[in-house]
């Protein structure tokens, strides 16, 4: 049996050690960031922790990176609107 | 040919007097023995502040660098100048006497000033903490990036026929008896009408190198910049303690909180200060200190994560006034330096102080409080 996340309101599924961006991407998602300044998608680029492309809000947590977060069953992903914190904004 | 101004130093006093010069036609060469703004300038916040000095002459050096600041913004520009306005706020009530106390003195030397008592501080500052005592508001201070300000500055200067040349180290000095013709260098012998000391922290060193002291020393400061994160502070905030850190002789650490928001989103957390020579060794005890100090001002940054850190070290003189002027001691010498941690505010009126003295024009400012021989002969204690 596979355990899975949420992410957006849907069923994620992932395998054991998988981190949450393998995961969407398994799962055929490609993006879940837009960019601070012109909105446009970000997902997976280096996949391994240099680039900051693939950040993602993770329980309420903005600006993780997706390709080392470990997909954890039951975490509540979100995609990233820009940096993630914009309701602070005054 | 030799040019007609050696400035030493690509930092932004030396970008600045670069500017001016050639500004007013002078030929201008330009050393660095690193790049541009590898020292002080590339280790700060790039403020341009009013608010943190008492009535003197160093308000008054402030004032005018203000509104030259102004003017570079637009006649150069390219470096996120931002008229933001500081904000000084004080926990007690009797700090708040104090701080309004010194913003009435300071108005009577021509600072715009606004008293803030403690329940409109929202309406300036939204996510500041409610247990303030009250503040002032300062609208003439201002922001700009410093290194982008170096490199636009000797970029205008170029403009202007100055030549840069970075990784160039000055070795020692022409002479022409007393007189300073010049500068040797580790790519030769560059002879100039007039040499400028800007080389900051290290304008001792290029002093004794002329024979002559001038008695600059480092005062190490470490920044915290955070994620990026939208607009959370509007205006360089700060505790009215930092007035009296940076007036300080005292070589122990001190720490006040500075908090400002930049362009690109991230937020810089400063300020520290202390005497430990030229050590780099990062300092978790001061960056946990900065770190506690913010959130007790901006209580919203207590799950805001901290990207990155760097340090660097202001140039302090013994009566914390700057260095500006022609050395009586090695004439054909001016010296730009010793600004401690107000380098970059000063920078424009430094410069073209320096560069009214070369086309011995009078200067905009008395300069006597800044005289290069002011500190008398080193006296052992």
């Amino acid at each position: 049996m596979s355990a899975a996340f949420e992410f957006d309101g849907r069923e994620v599924a992932f395998t054991d050690g998988q981190t949450v961006g393998a995961a969407l991407v398994a799962a055929g998602v490609r993006s879940w960031r837009t960019t601070r300044r012109e909105g446009r998608p970000r997902g997976i680029f280096c996949g391994i922790g240099v680039c900051f492309d693939c950040l993602v809000t993770v329980d309420d947590v903005p600006n993780q990176r997706a390709c080392l977060v470990p997909a954890a069953a039951g975490a509540i992903v979100r995609s990233q609107e820009g940096d993630g914190r914009g309701h602070l904004a005054v | 040919m030799p040019a007609d101004v050696l400035v030493i130093g690509a930092g932004v006093v030396g970008a600045a007097t670069a500017w001016y010069a050639a500004r007013s036609g002078h030929s201008v060469t330009v050393v660095d023995r690193g790049p541009v703004a590898g020292g002080t300038t590339g280790a700060g916040e790039g403020n341009i502040l009013v608010s943190d000095k008492p009535p003197g002459a160093e308000l008054d050096l402030a004032l005018l660098s203000s509104g030259l600041w102004r003017d570079l913004a637009v006649e150069v520009g390219g470096f996120e100048f931002d008229p933001k306005g500081g904000l000084v706020v004080a926990a007690t009530p009797p700090g708040y006497e104090a701080l309004v106390s010194l913003a009435s003195s300071q108005s009577g030397a021509g600072v715009e000033t606004v008293v803030v008592p403690a329940g409109e501080l929202a309406e300036h500052e939204p996510h500041l903490t409610p247990s303030l005592a009250g503040g002032v508001l300062y609208p003439g201070d201002a922001q700009v990036q410093p290194m982008l300000a170096a490199a636009r500055l000797l970029r205008a200067a170029r403009a202007r026929g100055a030549t840069v040349r970075t990784g160039v180290e000055v070795t020692g000095f022409l002479r022409s008896g007393d007189r300073v013709v010049g500068v040797r260098t580790s790519a030769g012998d560059l002879p100039a009408g007039a040499v400028v000391n800007a080389a900051g922290t290290w304008g001792g060193d290029i002093a004794s190198l002329a024979g002559v002291d001038v008695p600059v020393l480092p005062r190490r400061g470490f920044i915290l910049v955070t994620e990026p994160l939208p607009r959370l502070v509007r205006h360089k905030v700060f505790a009215a303690e930092y007035v009296a850190n940076v007036a300080s002789d005292d070589a122990d650490l001190q720490t006040s909180p500075v908090v400002e928001g930049t362009e690109s989103g991230t937020i810089l957390i400063g300020a520290s200060r202390e005497r430990v020579g030229y050590d780099r060794t990062l300092s978790v005890r001061v960056l946990r200190a900065l770190a506690a100090q913010a959130v007790a001002l901006f209580p919203v940054l207590a799950d805001v994560k901290v990207i990155r850190t760097y340090r660097g070290f202001r140039p302090y003189c013994p009566d914390h006034l700057p260095v500006i002027g022609p050395d009586p001691r090695a004439p054909g010498l001016f010296h730009a330096c010793g600004h401690e941690g107000a380098g970059i505010g000063l920078a424009a009126a430094t410069g073209r102080l320096i560069a009214q003295l070369l086309g011995e024009e009078p200067p905009s400012l008395d300069l006597a409080p800044f005289r290069p021989e002011r500190f008398g002969p080193v006296v052992a204690p």
